[in-house]
């Protein structure tokens, strides 16, 4: 367990972060920009130094204002990937990779290298690297101090998409086969949902919600701050049919329902995170007969929630244990005379579920 | 080719000029970090301090060194009780000259090379487990190694062409003292000795075009090595 609590004024930022986080997988630490993210882990690194508070890791103080302990950043054995790859250019990706490798471990170094698909660059020099090769040889370096915990700050924020779909794998590869903990610093939801965990959410420097991933995702804290268009809603799901004849994949649900999504991504049996937007959830009083939209789910109206501008009205549609939001129009929400309790159905277009919606969960 | 004369004072340039950049060096590597990376009260008295001997006549450092360097003079005296070194009217005391007259422009060269490292880099490194010394001799000193060849290039090509500062301290005694410069000013005093200044006067144009050479070569070896 990670216990952060610390205070450090930055210029008009005030960081007061007081949360715990789980020493295991990937958490997500989420915010817009200037919300004290980068600040918060450089803090945890050791390159700055709060104001006061305290910063413990497992049993270690990393950081005790009263106790006047203070670790610096080579002594916590915590490693850090920054956006921009950061490596030494006077080195060869090997010198690099070596540089914080004290045991000089060859089956470890082996296994980074491989894991990383490193072995053909080892002896170029950082100059002649892609971006994202650049920032694979800064994951490697950092994991080859053999660190208790290793912080991303938003590595793939500098690479083009093609880059990143190469990179994430890789990411989740690391958090699964070394079983090390990952604090992941990223101002992209798509990011988050293929790889966190739990989730920390930063606003103007103070903790909005931190916790599992599907609980924070679309809480109450988190819903009313984000753009209506990102608005969505987890489901975990598994891949129970593949329909060869319309490229669909049924997706079940907890409570026996089901869900048809465009494309085969996974073979059956497969465990999925399904993001469900919002604006993609329309709500019909009785069951559609002859519709184009193949999702239709019976649900029952748990909340509205009027907007503040009332330009829409968030519905929570509850089924089984489970539940998904609709985004709808003031307008329609009142013709259809919509309350609380009430059942209704809902509706998903199957198309706008495409893979960037889906996440391989383990 | 070269007169026993010629030969002797072209050695004693070259071994005075290495003497003083090879001695210099330390203090200039750290001199230039303390301006490049260090906040302090009186930070810009320090930096005109060091700037000094580029605006001063080269005269009035050679008188300096003369009262405070000398036999009798007060630090010189106490070198002199305690070590035994001396500088007056020797070899040394030219080098010391050399040294103190090229050293800002050695700190100049480092310093600016010093302000281009990225400190970034030297944070990655402290992640990766490395204590500040050990930042400082694997990434920081490395980084600016152009900047140092550089500064030690300039500081060389200066020490060859002192001249006021080492004839005020240490005199113009052949053999121990008498630099090129100081035996093309002993030519030219001399009536009839045109020749030989002008030859001195060519040896003094190689010299001076083979270390630009050999600076421009080794300036861009170590920026290879550091931008690969």
């Amino acid at each position: 367990m990670l216990t952060i609590d610390i205070n450090k004024q930055l210029g008009d930022l005030d960081l007061q972060v007081n949360a715990q986080i789980p020493m295991q997988g990937i958490c997500a630490i989420f915010g817009r920009s200037g919300a004290g993210k980068t600040s918060l882990v450089n803090i945890l690194g050791g390159l700055s130094t709060p104001d006061n508070g305290q910063l413990t890791l497992g049993a270690t103080h990393l950081y005790h204002q009263q106790q006047k302990i203070n670790l610096p950043p080579e002594r916590r054995r915590i490693g850090y990937v920054f956006q921009e790859a950061r490596l030494f250019p006077h080195y060869s990706v090997r010198g690099n990779l070596n540089y914080g490798n004290k045991d000089k471990d060859q089956v470890h170094f082996d296994t980074v290298v491989g894991l990383l698909g490193l072995t053909e660059l080892l002896n170029r020099y950082p100059a002649t690297l892609s971006g994202g090769e650049k920032q694979r040889v800064a994951i490697g370096r950092a994991l080859l101090t053999r660190p208790q915990m290793l912080l991303m700050d938003e590595p793939l924020a500098a690479l083009d998409l093609p880059r990143k779909r190469e990179l994430i794998p890789y990411l989740l590869q690391l958090a699964k086969t070394l079983n090390l903990p990952i604090i992941y610093v990223s101002h992209s939801l798509d990011e988050i949902l293929q790889l966190a965990d739990s989730m920390l959410v930063l606003d103007k420097g103070k903790v909005l919600v931190n916790g599992p991933l599907h609980a924070v995702w679309d809480s109450a804290e988190m819903r009313p701050w984000l753009p209506v268009k990102e608005q969505s809603s987890l489901l975990m799901a598994t891949i129970t049919e593949l329909n060869q004849k319309y490229r669909m994949s049924k997706l079940s649900l907890a409570d026996g329902t089901y869900l048809w999504i465009n494309g085969m991504p996974l073979p059956t049996d497969s465990k999925l995170r399904v993001r469900i937007h919002a604006n993609h959830v329309s709500v019909c009083i009785n069951r559609p007969t002859d519709s184009s939209i193949r999702n239709i789910l019976s649900s029952t109206i748990a909340e509205i929630i009027h907007s503040e501008s009332n330009d829409n009205v968030q519905v929570k549609l509850a089924f089984g244990d489970d539940h998904i939001w609709a985004n709808i129009t003031p307008w329609a929400c009142d013709d259809l005379a919509l309350k609380v309790g009430q059942a209704v159905y809902a509706q998903i277009k199957g198309v706008s579920m495409t893979e960037s919606e889906l996440a391989q969960s383990f | 080719m070269l007169s026993d004369y010629e030969i002797a004072a072209l050695l004693l340039s070259l071994k005075v000029s290495s003497v003083a950049v090879l001695f210099s060096l330390p203090f200039g590597i750290i001199c230039a970090w303390i301006l490049a990376r260090c906040e302090f009260p009186g930070k810009s008295l320090f930096d005109s301090l060091i700037h000094l001997p580029l605006v001063l006549p080269p005269v009035v450092i050679g008188y300096i060194l003369l009262i405070s360097m000398g036999r009798q003079g007060s630090i010189g005296a106490v070198l002199y009780d305690w070590f035994g070194w001396s500088f007056s009217f020797s070899w040394r005391g030219a080098a010391l000259a050399a040294a103190i007259v090229s050293f800002p422009l050695m700190v100049r060269a480092i310093r600016l090379s010093f302000e281009s490292v990225d400190i970034r880099l030297e944070q990655a490194a402290r992640t990766l487990g490395s204590n500040r010394l050990r930042v400082f001799f694997t990434i920081t000193l490395p980084l600016t190694l152009p900047g140092i060849v550089s500064g030690m290039v300039l500081a060389f090509a200066r020490s060859l062409g002192e001249f006021g500062s080492t004839i005020t301290f240490v005199s113009n005694i052949p053999g121990e003292t008498r630099t090129i410069p100081l035996a093309m000013y002993s030519f030219i005093q001399t009536p009839g000795a045109e020749h030989e200044a002008a030859r001195l006067c060519v040896i003094a144009i190689v010299i001076a075009v083979l270390s630009l050479t050999a600076s421009q070569w080794l300036a861009k070896k170590a920026q290879q090595r550091v931008t690969s």
